[in-house]
């Protein structure tokens, strides 16, 4: 059952991206370790790191896809999620310093004594464990989109005032995350890890595995999307997206619909936070800022909504111009972001995949049309060659 | 009269009596009693503002009544249901401005519709059986659609999102099935052959139609129930019902 439900996803330009990210998971670390530093074809250990971040934001913007693109949900508070999914994995990387932190207490990090805390607090039991980090990544943004969704779904909240709410939502997590009393180094985050699952975190090899890992589960995750969307349950969402009323009235429970989606992707958009935090080397409340979760719904417009290979392109494209700008000319990045999604919104309302494979499409039928033409001129020539 | 409705409630499909609500102050149906028996076919008239949405948006769980009953197959309380679980139950509506899925194709819009089981998980793992596949075919043809299966639906005419519609009802195999206003801007041809759809359709379930079109009524033949200001002003037969004075001051003679 679960093999059709995954091979039902398998077409050919999801094959095609897989198939690339795959390429990447080996060819970048491979590059990264087996080459000499002088070699032209030689990356970087920063460059994998800040292409593995690329992969992360990826796999971000595909999460909100699956909600905002097939069933019209446009969370203005996946970062949230992402930084929830971060913070379980910088438990985990903060347990790991141990001894090695500026204070050498072996139990607690160095926040926690800087503030005079004399034990760990109930929440930060565990996750010296990785197996308990991990399992944290997802359930946290898992549950807390279950019990978000749950109340605003069922109150039938929806459109713009959703929208608001979800930005409501990262902000209170913001305001909570920047107290000290709180738990989770306040301010400053959580920083200076050392390593991860034994490895040394800031070792080249360590550096190519996160990246690897990154692109892996981006594959993952986006045949598993693939496999949804094309599922009866994906045509479902498309309704509720499309005409919810119509969905209810059919005896379609909406609001498990799309608590379903909303949980699923929330949990997708926690691993991509933990794969994000040891590869960039801190997580802070900056994280819940509102305006990352709106920057999420740019890059998925851009790449194009609803396709779910877009919001890859998408992040990719506009991450890496940012990276590129802000070197070049850091006092213009905003103004190019707004001036691209304005351009975007005015002239490639499907993104860039979107619009890209709406013309392939209309070239194919093209094609095919004077295809039929030519074999009914042929069926005409046929009979008179015969004479 | 409400003696008479109480005791043809167990052997009704749907039963209404003394449902009121009101919006704001504004009483949309003043103590609304009425009996539809299994099998029937039903017109309801009646001027703008008489209540028919609200009836509708009552019996399917949109809207709670202030007071009154609503039951359906004689013992179940409409009013203490929601809209997916009433559709379940077997009552279909369509609305009045045609609402079809307009980025899936025509057979999606029926595979959705069809009568199978709802959850996230039965719909994830669902897959198109023989059964499933012969009985979309069969409302294809049913609903005159089979030429454009894999069409768009947003590319079909409004006449023949009309007729989808109905043909995803249905796919639900309701009961009864509510039809808001059916043949509202169809040409005449299509308001003919739709009175036929509904004709085939009504004997195998009922159907309650909401009308404005005295033509198309009549053309139906059957009993009619007119309302106004929220409750029944007249019921019968359509000659009997347009030679009511009250439904001809209230209603035909405006």
């Amino acid at each position: 059952m679960i093999t059709s439900f995954l091979l039902k996803s398998l077409d050919r330009s999801i094959v095609v991206v897989v198939a690339i990210l795959l390429g990447l998971a080996i060819a970048i670390p491979a590059l990264n370790l087996l080459t000499a530093p002088d070699h032209p074809l030689h990356v970087p250990t920063f460059l994998v790191s800040l292409f593995g971040k690329y992969l992360t934001y990826a796999l971000l913007a595909l999460a909100l896809d699956l909600v905002w693109g097939f069933c019209g949900i446009l969370s203005l508070g996946h970062a949230a999620f992402f930084a929830l999914g971060g913070y379980a994995m910088g438990m985990y990387l903060m347990r790991q310093i141990g001894v090695r932190g500026s204070y050498g207490n072996p139990l607690l990090p160095d926040f926690m004594v800087f503030l005079n805390w004399k034990e760990l607090p109930w929440f930060w039991q565990g996750f010296d464990m990785f197996w308990f980090a991990a399992l944290m990544v997802v359930l946290v943004p898992g549950l807390l989109a279950f019990v978000f969704g749950w109340f605003a779904f069922r109150s039938r909240v929806n459109g713009v005032y959703l929208s608001i709410i979800t930005q409501a939502m990262t902000y209170a997590l913001l305001l909570a995350f920047f107290r000290n009393d709180m738990g989770f180094g306040g301010n400053n985050g959580l920083t200076d890890f050392k390593d991860i699952l034994g490895f040394n975190i800031q070792a080249d090899g360590t550096r190519a595995a996160l990246f690897a890992a990154s692109a892996l589960t981006l594959a993952l995750c986006l045949v598993l999307t693939t496999a949804i969307v094309r599922s009866k349950y994906g045509k479902v969402l498309v309704a509720v997206r499309d005409a919810e009323s119509r969905t209810r009235f059919l005896g379609y429970r909406v609001e498990h619909i799309k608590l379903f989606a909303f949980t699923v992707s929330a949990m997708m958009a926690g691993i991509a936070g933990a794969l994000y935090v040891p590869q960039v080397g801190i997580i802070n409340p900056g994280e819940f800022e509102p305006g990352n979760s709106i920057e999420v719904v740019i890059w998925t417009a851009v790449g194009g909504r609803g396709t779910l290979i877009g919001p890859i392109v998408g992040a990719i494209l506009v991450n890496g111009g940012k990276s590129i700008f802000t070197a070049a000319f850091p006092e213009f990045w905003l103004f190019a972001l707004g001036g691209l999604f304005v351009f975007v919104t005015l002239f490639l309302p499907k993104g860039v995949v979107g619009t890209a494979s709406a013309y392939l499409a209309r070239r194919k039928a093209h094609r095919r049309a004077a295809d039929a033409e030519n074999a009914r001129d042929n069926l005409v020539a046929e009979p008179m060659a015969a004479e | 009269m409400n003696q008479t409705i109480s005791q043809t409630k167990p052997k009704s499909l749907l039963y209404l009596d003394g449902v009121s609500v009101s919006f704001d102050g504004f009483k949309a149906l003043n103590s609304l009693s009425f009996v539809i028996e299994p099998g029937e076919l039903r017109a309801i008239i009646g001027p703008n503002g008489a209540g028919k949405t609200t009836m509708m948006d009552i019996i399917t769980g949109k809207t709670r009544p202030d007071e009154g009953q609503v039951f359906f197959k004689g013992d179940i309380d409409l009013t203490q249901r929601d809209e997916a679980e009433i559709a379940s139950l077997g009552i279909g509506r369509k609305f009045q401005k045609p609402t079809v899925f307009e980025s899936h194709t025509i057979w999606d819009n029926l595979e959705l519709a069809l009568n199978r089981s709802r959850g996230v998980f039965p719909t994830l793992f669902y897959r198109l059986t023989v059964d499933d596949k012969a009985r979309i075919e069969e409302i294809l043809s049913t609903v005159r659609l089979s030429a454009r299966r894999d069409d768009l639906a947003a590319n079909l005419s409004h006449g023949q999102k009309q007729w989808l519609e109905i043909g995803m009802l249905l796919a639900q195999e309701p009961e009864l099935l509510l039809v808001d206003e059916p043949v509202a801007g169809m040409t005449d041809a299509e308001t003919a052959e739709t009175a036929v759809l509904l004709k085939e359709i009504a004997r195998t379930r009922s159907v309650v139609v909401v009308e404005h079109d005295m033509g198309f009524i009549r053309e139906l033949g059957v009993k009619v129930t007119c309302l106004a200001e929220g409750s029944v002003l007249a019921e019968g037969s359509i000659d009997f019902v347009s030679s009511d004075p009250k439904v001809i001051e209230n209603y035909l003679g405006r």
